[in-house]
C-alpha cells in the first residue's frame, strides 16, 4: 500500500523583486510502506524541497500529496504536528542539533511533544541511543562530537518515536566517507531490519545506491525513477 | 516547564545576561525611589521633629524670593513682646514661651576646645525639641531668670571635651566664663534642622548678656496648648506683635511666622520636586534594563528562530513554542525581578546606615512596593514583547522557513 501519493506536485518561490523560481515542477510518484528510496539529483535540482513538502515541512504551490491515505490539506496544523512527530523522522544534512544541549536531550526532544508517558522517556531514549552505537557519549554535550557522531544522535532522534517514516537529507553531506558510510549502513539497517520507510535526498551516486529504488530528479521534474540492480552495501565500502 | 527551565539552561550566558538587564533596572529603580523616599521622610521628620504645636516668630520681613534678604530689622523681636505675648487676653491658647539666642562660639575643659552652636533658651526647650538629659537636669526658671552660668551640652560636645570621663558638675569656659555643666543630652543626631549632638544649651539671659552681647531675640518660640489653636495663636500673635510694634499695614511686618503645617508644605513643595526627578531617574534606568534586555532578546532571535524550526519539525505546535517562550520569559523575569529587588532593597538598606552615621542623622530605610511593581511590570513587559513576539512570529513560519533562518 502506498504511504506516500504525489501527484503533479509543484512548488514555487516568490524571490524578491517580483521574479517567481519554480523549483519543483509537476512531480508524480508513489512510494509505498517500507521502501527505501533515494531521491537524486544535482543541487538546485529540487529534490530538497520535494522532501519538505513530503516530511510536512512546507506546503506544495500545486498538486496533491496523500501521505497515509489523506491529503496534506486535510490536516490541521495540530494534526501535522502529531504526524511529524509520531509518524516521521528527520536527519538533516546540518545536523540541526541543539548544540549546548546533551546526546541524551536532544535525543529526548520529540518526545516532549509525544503524549507518551514521562516514565517512558529515559528508556525509549537510551534504545535509540544504542541503536546507533553512542551510548557511551550519553552525556556528551552535542557540540563536542564529530560530525559522525553528530549525525548518529541526529538518527536516534528521528528513531526515538519508532516512526513510519525516516526523510534524510544529504546525511552523509558533512561527513567524511568513513563517517558517512557508517551512517549509511545504520540507514540501511533501519529500513532492512526495523522496517522503516526511508526517503533518502542526495547528489552521490555511491550514497543514492544503497536504496532499492532511485528517483532522479532534474530541473524539478523526474528524469528518471528506476529499481537500482546491484544495491551497495556499507560493508564492501569498508572493506 | 522542564522544556523552558532546560531551554534556559543550555543558554545559560544569554539567559544570565537576561537576567543582568532586569537586575540592573529593577535594583536602580528601587534604589532610587527608596533613597528618594528616605530623603523625603528625613527631610519632613525634621521638620515634624519641631511639633505641631509649636510656632516659631522669626525677626525680620519674610523673604519674597531669592534676593529678599532676611536680615533686615534683625533686632525686632525684645523681650517687651515676651511680655506682650504672654498676657492672656493677647494670646489666650499659649501654653509656653521660650525666647532663642544662638551663635557658635568654642567651649574649651582645661586644654581641650570645641566648637558648639551655642543656643540661649529656657527649660521649656526639652519639652519643644523633646530632649531631655540623659545626665543631670534641665535648668530652672529660676536659673534663667539670674543669669546662671550652667550649660547642657550635646553629647559630641561632652567627647570632644572629655572623651568617656565624666564632666557632669565641672566647668567649662565659653567665651571667658565658667558654665558649670549640669546636663548632658543623649545621643540624638540631627532632628528639627538643629544636630542635637553638637549643641550646648545655656539660658538666654546669659547667652544675650555675656555670651552674644545682645539685646534682642533671634528666635521666639511659642507652644500652644492645643494643635487645632495654632491657627489662631498665629493670628494673635501677629496682633500682639503688630501693637507692639507700632505696625498698622500688615505689609511692614518686621517678624514673620513659621509653624509646622506651613514648614511642610513648603518642604514638601520641594521634596515633590525631588520625586519627580527621582521618578525621572528611575525611569531611565528601567528604560536602560529595558533596551538591555530588548537586545538580548532580539539577538537571540536568529539562532531561536532554527530553534523553533527543529521543535516544529520534531512535532512541536505553535502553542507548544508559545508556552515555552512565555515560560522562559516568565522565568527569567521573575529571578531577575527578585535578585533586583533583593539587591536593590539591601543595598538601600546598606547606604540607609551609612547614611544615618555619616550625617548623624535618622536615615530611615524604606521598601518603595511601588516603584519594585512598576520595576518588575517594565521588565515582564518588555521580556514578553521582545521574548515572545519574534517568536510567535518564528513560530508561524513552516518549520522548513524557520530552520533555514539566517
Amino acid at each position: 500500500m502506498a504511504l506516500i501519493e504525489a501527484e503533479g506536485l509543484e512548488k514555487t518561490y516568490d524571490e524578491d523583486g517580483g521574479a517567481v523560481t519554480q523549483a519543483v515542477r509537476g512531480v508524480t510518484f508513489k512510494i509505498n510502506k517500507g521502501e527505501f528510496v533515494a531521491i537524486m539529483g544535482p543541487s538546485g535540482s529540487g529534490k530538497s524541497t520535494l522532501l519538505h513538502i513530503l516530511g510536512f515541512l512546507d506546503r506544495q504551490s500545486g498538486g496533491t500529496y496523500r501521505f497515509d491515505g489523506k491529503t496534506i490539506d486535510d490536516y490541521s496544523p495540530v494534526e501535522l504536528a502529531r504526524v511529524r512527530n509520531r509518524q516521521m523522522g528527520f536527519v538533516f544534512q546540518t545536523f540541526n542539533l541543539l548544540s549546548r544541549a546533551s546526546v541524551l536531550e536532544n535525543v529526548k526532544l520529540p518526545l516532549l511533544y509525544s503524549d507518551i508517558e514521562e516514565s517512558l522517556w529515559n528508556e525509549k531514549t537510551m534504545k535509540a541511543i544504542e541503536a546507533v552505537g553512542l551510548s557511551h557519549r550519553v552525556n556528551h554535550e552535542s557540540a563536542k562530537l564529530s560530525g559522525g557522531e553528530k549525525q548518529r544522535v541526529a538518527i536516534a532522534r528521528a528513531l526515538v518515536l519508532d516512526p513510519q517514516i525516516i526523510f534524510a537529507d544529504e546525511p552523509t553531506g558533512n561527513l567524511d566517507s568513513k563517517s558517512g558510510l557508517a551512517v549509511m549502513e545504520t540507514i540501511q539497517h533501519l529500513n532492512e531490519k526495523h522496517g522503516h520507510t526511508i526517503i533518502l535526498i542526495t547528489h552521490e551516486t555511491y550514497t543514492a545506491e544503497h536504496a532499492e529504488r532511485i528517483i532522479h530528479i532534474l530541473d524539478g521534474k523526474i528524469d528518471k525513477d528506476e529499481k537500482v540492480g546491484h544495491r551497495r552495501r556499507s560493508d564492501e565500502f569498508s572493506k | 516547564m522542564k522544556t523552558a527551565l532546560n531551554g534556559l539552561a543550555t543558554h545559560k550566558s544569554r539567559s544570565v545576561l537576561t537576567i543582568l538587564g532586569i537586575v540592573i533596572g529593577i535594583t536602580s529603580i528601587i534604589l532610587v525611589m527608596s533613597l528618594g523616599q528616605g530623603a523625603q521622610d528625613l527631610i519632613l521628620g525634621q521638620v515634624q521633629g519641631i511639633g505641631s504645636k509649636v510656632i516659631a516668630i522669626v525677626p525680620g520681613r519674610q523673604p519674597k524670593g531669592p534676593t529678599d534678604f532676611i536680615s533686615t530689622f534683625a533686632d525686632s523681636l525684645k523681650s517687651k513682646d515676651i511680655d506682650a505675648l504672654n498676657k492672656k487676653a493677647n494670646v489666650p491658647h499659649l501654653n509656653g514661651i521660650m525666647p532663642v539666642v544662638f551663635g557658635a562660639e568654642t567651649a574649651a575643659f582645661g586644654s581641650e576646645t570645641y566648637r558648639p552652636t551655642i543656643f540661649g533658651v529656657t527649660g521649656l526647650f526639652s519639652e519643644i525639641y523633646n530632649i531631655y538629659p540623659e545626665k543631670g537636669r534641665i535648668f530652672s526658671d529660676d536659673e534663667v531668670k539670674s543669669y546662671a552660668d550652667v550649660v547642657i551640652i550635646g553629647s559630641k560636645v561632652k567627647e570632644e571635651l572629655v572623651g568617656n570621663d565624666d564632666i557632669l558638675n565641672q566647668k567649662i569656659k565659653i567665651k571667658g566664663r565658667n558654665f558649670r555643666v549640669i546636663g548632658i543630652l543623649p545621643k540624638k543626631g540631627q532632628s528639627s534642622f538643629i544636630n542635637f549632638d553638637e549643641v550646648a544649651f545655656i539660658p538666654y539671659t546669659t547667652g544675650q548678656q555675656y555670651v552674644f552681647g545682645i539685646k534682642h531675640f533671634n528666635r521666639i518660640v511659642v507652644e500652644t496648648d492645643t494643635e487645632s489653636a495654632v491657627a489662631q495663636t498665629v493670628e494673635d500673635v501677629k496682633v500682639t506683635l503688630r501693637n507692639s510694634h507700632n505696625i498698622d499695614n500688615p505689609d511692614k511686618d518686621d517678624f514673620f511666622i513659621e509653624t509646622q503645617a506651613e514648614a511642610v508644605q513648603m518642604v514638601s513643595t520641594i521634596t515633590n520636586v525631588l520625586t519627580l526627578f527621582l521618578a525621572a531617574v528611575a525611569a531611565i534606568s528601567l528604560l536602560v534594563g529595558g533596551i538591555g534586555i530588548m537586545n538580548i532578546m532580539l539577538v537571540s532571535v536568529t539562532e531561536r528562530t532554527r530553534e523553533i524550526g527543529l521543535r516544529k519539525a520534531l512535532g512541536a505546535t505553535e502553542k507548544d513554542i508559545l508556552v515555552q517562550f512565555l515560560l522562559e520569559s516568565v522565568i527569567l523575569t521573575a529571578v531577575g525581578g527578585a535578585i533586583g529587588i533583593a539587591l536593590g532593597a539591601s543595598l538601600s538598606f546598606l547606604i540607609s546606615i551609612v547614611l544615618s552615621n555619616v550625617l548623624a542623622v535618622n536615615w530611615a530605610f524604606t521598601f518603595p512596593v511601588g516603584a519594585a511593581a512598576l520595576g518588575l511590570g517594565v521588565a515582564a513587559f518588555v521580556g514578553l514583547v521582545f521574548g515572545i513576539y519574534p517568536a510567535r512570529q518564528a513560530s508561524k513560519k513552516s518549520p522548513i522557513e524557520a530552520l533555514r533562518y539566517e
